[in-house]
């Protein structure tokens, strides 16, 4: 019973994840390459992906808070923020560092420190929001069930 | 008026130059109206042409100013023209009054010297014949006598009469002669009127006085004034006074006459005693006077007379005055009337100096208007005006022309833009569309590997098939944006068009043979195995018309053929073979020659005497492909928008035959972008047949793949009615290097095969002989057989509408095999090979292909994946990893340029693009640099083989990964030596797609073998190798060269 509970839980956390556009397709394919052979594949690629994030974040931030602004520099950040947030799925970051690049190539330093803070909250919107899907499925998978796939 | 006339140009001139004056200040381009009006007006209009670059507001604000000018110049102008032709109209008018004026009062005084002298000679006279003679000669009746018979010669005067001097001391005496008193005159009154009253009213005795002037002779009507006294008369007085003085006639002043009422003069002459010396002073001639002659001059008839003589009388108003008191002249004439127009005074002279007249004349009408001067004026304003208003008309039309102008390059730049816009448009959302369809379809693909049952797949296979159409559709979107936008850029490769059409042929005839069609081909033989052009589009657009003529086609065939079009020009007038009824199925067909009836290359070119020489002197050869079929055909009403994008002959059409109505249009673009035109002939319910020509370049190496085979020196016999059918069989035959005679007539065969010098190997029949001529095939085997020759492998040839009815005719025993249309070269070998028993018949058609191999393709490979973003890295790595791949990760270039040193153990690399420090294509070319680096030191033996192991990859295939999928293109990264490029995120069939390529790129025909042997089934391999490689020449070599059954085998099955 508590298994069917918690699996509904998941389904109802995760749905409104996809609809409001927080991850996309892309972290299903994700975790469809997980499997047998490679158990915590997801759990992997996104703690990667927050490590990475965290220090892109702190490198952008510094970097954007010094009087002469290297706008190479972010911009090259901003794009593997990019990338990895494509690969994860996290669409929404996604689309705040393609904005974070428009401003970098105008060298507006107001916009590009907007788009961080932006950056910034929805980073560990999704963060949250996947550290309590992981913490789901662990419960799940400790309950004995499995991960109900809703695609 | 002549004068006037040749003042009027003038004026004009003048008005010119004085407007010039005035604008001259204005602008200096206003010069240009120094001249001729025309001149310069036309000069001007250029000159605004000119400026109107300058802006059409400037030019209009000028030519306002200009106008304006202009028309107040011409206003002027014309005043001035009335102003100066009325003042010479006046002008003449007062000089022709002068004249008339001049010459009556010439005339007047004339008559009036004429009557004068008159007088005078009256004078003399009566000196002569009364003071001289004594006694007198003269007594008052006959100086009233004569006086009255000479009238006519005074003819202004009315009376005369004649006064004596009489002293005082003689008037006694004097009295006493005549017997009456000198009588006095009235002085209360004048003393003409008193003379004629005197004796009748108050004939007073005149006063005692020095001396007397009594009137002793006068005319009958002036009787009366006989007697009287004249120098008690006033005006009398003096008049004798002055007249005795100066010895010449003196004139009262007017008065008027009693008795005509009408005014009148007294003319008065001294009498003198004797002749006087001319220059006798007054004294000596008051002395010698003795008498006076006086004559009354009636002035009023006298002018009336003289102007009733004169023409024109009427248009002119006399007046004579008396002016000899200035201040107050008396009128002598005419009324006193005084008008305002013009007027001419005369002087009038009568011999008496100190009397002075006057004549003046006047017109009686007023002055006409000027009606010339005023027409003349208007004329020259109306003229100006025009002139202003076609200069006005033109330059708002130029303004107006050239904001027009403006507005349409505004909108033509914004409809390309917009077009621009479009087509950009259309390309980027078919991209879009194609890579989740990518997906969509590589996902189905996979689905389809897994466990399905039977409804789940058929689910699944539906939906990858429409999920194919789709895309098929969407690249022929891209592919019309693409030829609008001028991108589509034609290929120039060599291949063997007698393939290519084969291959089209195995893709259709499955559809063809649902419908029972009849499909051939013909190609002629002057047409070389290898040409140069971009085949891709050719099979674009013939499989395009056969598609569309399959759609449309329920019964008959459908036939294509190419030839050169010298060879089609040089048979126009003769060929027959065409005719309806000798079509490939004996259906009726529209006539193709009208296909291209309005094609230019038949217009232009003059038909070729020698096709063949014409071919061979230029390395461009011109084709002409024709599909003729027995279709539905078009309605003449749409045949006009037959090429026109999404058009289709109704809306219904594309509900029962599907398809968007493009085909035609992106035929036609691409046929135009080769050089070619395309045309049709349809006739509704007998067929259509579309024609397009090609230019494609000969090539120079002339291989033929299918010739050099084990066929060769056979020779057949085609037993077949119609020509045309066994004109292409026998076509296919020769290709194969089969010499193939053909024989119309059952009946005949066996006379052929027997009187044949040369054996007979193969008898190819159709199977409608066969069948309508059962009997006289056992008949024919079965005499060969008894005269102990060579039977001839009988095969039939069974076209897909007839062999779906198997008739099960006895005489089948005799047939080695039912070959069913369509002919291709490859399948007839295949059956060929069967038949003379050389082939291996194994291959059963229906078997069903296992599907798709990424899995198998990958597994095992080992394959670095080189990304600095780590988790990238691990998602591709992870998807590899998914298909069996053994995957190693390297995070900057520069390991990976470490790990890739040969001798290395991967298979393929996968090279994230943008990496800091060494980016991938840096990456690559310092790979490729490793790479010749040790395959030259192979070549030169520096570096043993074994060293290397058993595996030698001599290039590794590097693909990029790219997350910018509208920049990545194929060809850039062939450029920059990657092998080609996958999305980022991978998906599956892009990534399979394109590993396959590279890997098979790479290695050779020995890679090739190793897939095959490995992982897949052979015919698997088959297909990948097919459907990544067919569209490539060398592709297409190295598949030929592998297994021609199998391809044949592939060919057939890529279809379904």
């Amino acid at each position: 019973m508590e298994l069917a509970n918690l699996q509904r839980r998941y389904l109802d956390f995760t749905s409104p994840l996809f609809h409001e556009g927080i991850l996309d397709n892309q972290f299903t394919q994700l975790q469809q390459l997980q499997d047998e052979s490679n158990p915590e594949f997801v759990l992997e690629v996104v703690t990667l992906f927050f490590d990475d994030s965290e220090k892109l974040l702190n490198e952008l931030t510094r970097t954007l808070d010094q009087q002469v602004v290297d706008f190479k520099k972010v911009d090259a950040h901003v794009h593997q923020f990019k990338g990895s947030s494509a690969s994860i799925g996290a669409q929404r970051v996604k689309n705040v560092c393609m904005a974070f690049r428009n401003y970098c190539e105008e060298m507006d330093q107001e916009g590009c420190l907007t788009c961080l803070q932006q950056l910034k909250q929805e980073y560990f919107l999704v963060k949250n929001k996947l550290e309590t899907l992981f913490k789901l499925e662990q419960q799940i998978v400790a309950a004995g069930g499995s991960i109900p796939m809703m695609w | 008026m002549l004068v006037e006339c040749s003042e009027i140009p003038m004026s004009w001139l003048i008005d010119a130059q004085i407007m010039d004056q005035k604008t001259g200040y204005l602008s200096e381009k206003f010069n240009l109206w120094l001249g001729w009006p025309k001149k310069f007006s036309v000069r001007g209009l250029r000159n605004h042409l000119c400026s109107h670059y300058f802006g059409s507001k400037k030019l209009k604000e000028t030519s306002r100013r200009l106008l304006f000018l202009w028309l107040a110049g011409w206003f002027i102008c014309a005043i001035w023209i009335f102003w100066f032709m009325n003042s010479q109209a006046v002008e003449k008018r007062r000089e022709m009054l002068a004249s008339m004026c001049d010459e009556r009062a010439r005339m007047l005084q004339d008559q009036f010297n004429v009557s004068m002298n008159h007088l005078q000679a009256l004078a003399i006279l009566i000196s002569t014949f009364h003071h001289a003679k004594e006694p007198s000669a003269i007594d008052q009746i006959t100086f009233a006598q004569y006086a009255e018979r000479t009238a006519f010669e005074r003819p202004l005067t009315s009376g005369v009469a004649y006064a004596v001097k009489v002293r005082h001391s003689e008037r006694e005496l004097f009295e006493k002669q005549h017997g009456w008193r000198i009588k006095k005159m009235d002085l209360t009154e004048q003393p003409p009127v008193r003379e004629e009253d005197a004796d009748l009213e108050s004939p007073e005795i005149s006063p005692i006085q020095d001396e007397y002037a009594p009137v002793i002779f006068a005319q009958d009507a002036y009787k009366h004034v006989i007697s009287v006294d004249l120098l008690t008369g006033k005006e009398d007085c003096e008049n004798i006074l002055r007249a005795r003085e100066s010895g010449k006639g003196v004139l009262t002043a007017p008065f008027p006459l009693l008795k005509s009422k009408r005014l009148g003069v007294i003319l008065t002459y001294a009498v003198y005693k004797s002749e006087l010396p001319s220059n006798a002073t007054p004294v000596q001639r008051i002395k010698a006077a003795i008498g006076y002659l006086g004559g009354i001059f009636d002035v009023e008839s006298l002018v009336d007379k003289l102007l009733h003589q004169l023409a024109s009388k009427h248009s002119i108003v006399v007046n004579v005055h008396d002016t000899t008191d200035p201040d107050r002249p008396i009128s002598m004439y005419g009324s006193t009337v005084t008008g305002t127009g013009i007027y001419h005074i005369s002087t009038l002279h009568f011999g008496d100096p100190i009397r002075k007249h006057e004549m003046h004349c006047r017109f009686k009408q007023k002055a006409p208007l000027p009606w010339l001067a005023l027409t003349t004026s208007i004329g020259t304003l109306v003229i100006a005006l025009l002139v202003g208003y076609i200069f006005h008309a033109t330059v708002s039309r130029i303004a107006k022309v050239e904001d027009d102008y403006r507005q349409m390059m505004v909108l033509k730049k914004q409809a390309e833009a917009a077009d621009v816009a479009k087509s950009q448009f259309l390309a980027t959302v078919s991209h879009e569309i194609r890579t989740p369809m990518n997906g969509v379809l590589g996902m189905l693909q996979m689905l389809m590997d897994t466990d399905l049952d039977m409804t789940q797949e058929d689910y699944v296979r539906t939906a990858h098939a429409s999920g194919k159409a789709l895309v098929s559709l969407i690249n022929e979107v891209l592919d019309q944006a693409k030829i609008e936008s001028g991108k589509l850029e034609l290929e120039a490769v060599p291949f063997d068009l007698r393939a290519v059409l084969d291959d089209i042929l195995s893709l259709l005839y499955g559809k063809a043979q649902e419908k029972g069609l009849e499909l051939a081909v013909y190609v002629s033989d002057q047409i070389p195995e290898v040409v140069i052009g971009d085949h891709g589009r050719i099979r674009q657009i013939i499989t395009n018309l056969i598609a569309n003529s399959i759609k449309f086609t329920e019964r008959g065939h459908i036939y294509l053929t190419v030839h050169l079009t010298e060879e089609v020009m040089s048979s126009l007038n003769i060929e027959t073979e065409y005719h309806s009824a000798n079509s490939l199925s004996a259906f009726p067909v529209a006539d193709r020659r009208r296909s291209w009836e309005n094609f230019k290359i038949f217009k232009k070119e003059l038909p070729a005497s020698d096709p063949s020489l014409v071919s061979t002197t230029s390395d461009l050869i011109n084709l002409i492909i024709s599909v003729e079929d027995t279709g539905v055909g078009i309605p003449y009403e749409a045949q006009s928008r037959v090429f026109t994008p999404f058009m289709q002959v109704r809306p219904s059409i594309s509900r029962i035959h599907g398809g968007t109505g493009i085909g035609l249009s992106i035929s036609k673009c691409l046929v135009g972008l080769m050089k070619g035109e395309i045309g049709f002939v349809s006739e509704p319910q007998i067929g259509s047949t579309f024609t397009f020509t090609v230019v494609l370049t000969r090539s120079s190496n002339n291989s033929n793949e299918y010739k050099s085979f084990e066929f060769h020196g056979l020779t057949s016999l085609v037993v077949d009615d119609r020509p045309v059918r066994a004109k292409v069989t026998k076509y296919h035959l020769q290709r194969l290097g089969i010499n193939a005679i053909i024989e119309m007539y059952p009946n005949q065969v066996l006379n052929r095969i027997t009187s044949g010098t040369v054996a007979t190997n193969l008898m190819l029949i159709e199977h409608e002989i066969w069948l309508t001529n059962a009997g006289i095939w056992s008949f024919i085997m079965n005499k060969l057989k008894d005269d102990q020759l060579d039977i001839p492998k009988a095969i039939l040839l069974a076209n897909p509408a007839t062999s779906s009815k198997k008739n099960s005719s006895s005489s089948l025993e005799f047939v080695s095999t039912i070959i069913t249309k369509p002919l291709r070269a490859s399948m007839l070998q295949v059956s060929l090979q069967r038949v003379m028993g050389c082939g291996d018949g194994e291959h059963s058609r229906n078997g069903r292909l296992p599907q798709l191999p990424l899995h198998s393709l990958l597994h095992g490979k080992q394959i670095l994946v080189v990304d600095d973003n780590v988790v990238n890295l691990r998602v591709a790595a992870g998807a590899l990893k998914k298909y069996g791949a053994e995957v190693t990760c390297a995070d900057s270039g520069k390991i990976a340029i470490d790990m890739l040193k040969p001798p290395h153990r991967f298979d393929a690399c996968f090279m994230d693009i943008q990496m800091p420090e060494i980016d991938g294509f840096e990456a690559t070319r310092r790979i490729r640099e490793m790479e010749t680096d040790m395959n030259r030191k192979i070549n030169s033996g520096e570096v043993p083989l074994n060293f290397l192991g058993n595996v030698i990859p001599q290039r590794v295939p590097i693909l990029a990964m790219t997350a910018d999928v509208i920049q990545a293109t194929h060809e850039k990264c062939r450029k920059l030596e990657m092998d080609g490029y996958v999305t980022k995120p991978f998906e599956g069939e892009q990534l399979y797609r394109e590993l396959t390529r590279a890997i098979v790129e790479m290695n050779d025909i020995s890679s090739i073998k190793l897939y095959e042997n490995s992982h897949m089934k052979r015919h698997v391999s088959c297909k990948i190798i097919w459907e990544n490689f067919s569209h490539t020449w060398w592709g297409r070599i190295k598949c030929s060269s592998w297994s021609r059954i199998e391809m044949d085998y592939c060919r057939s099955n890529v279809v379904q």
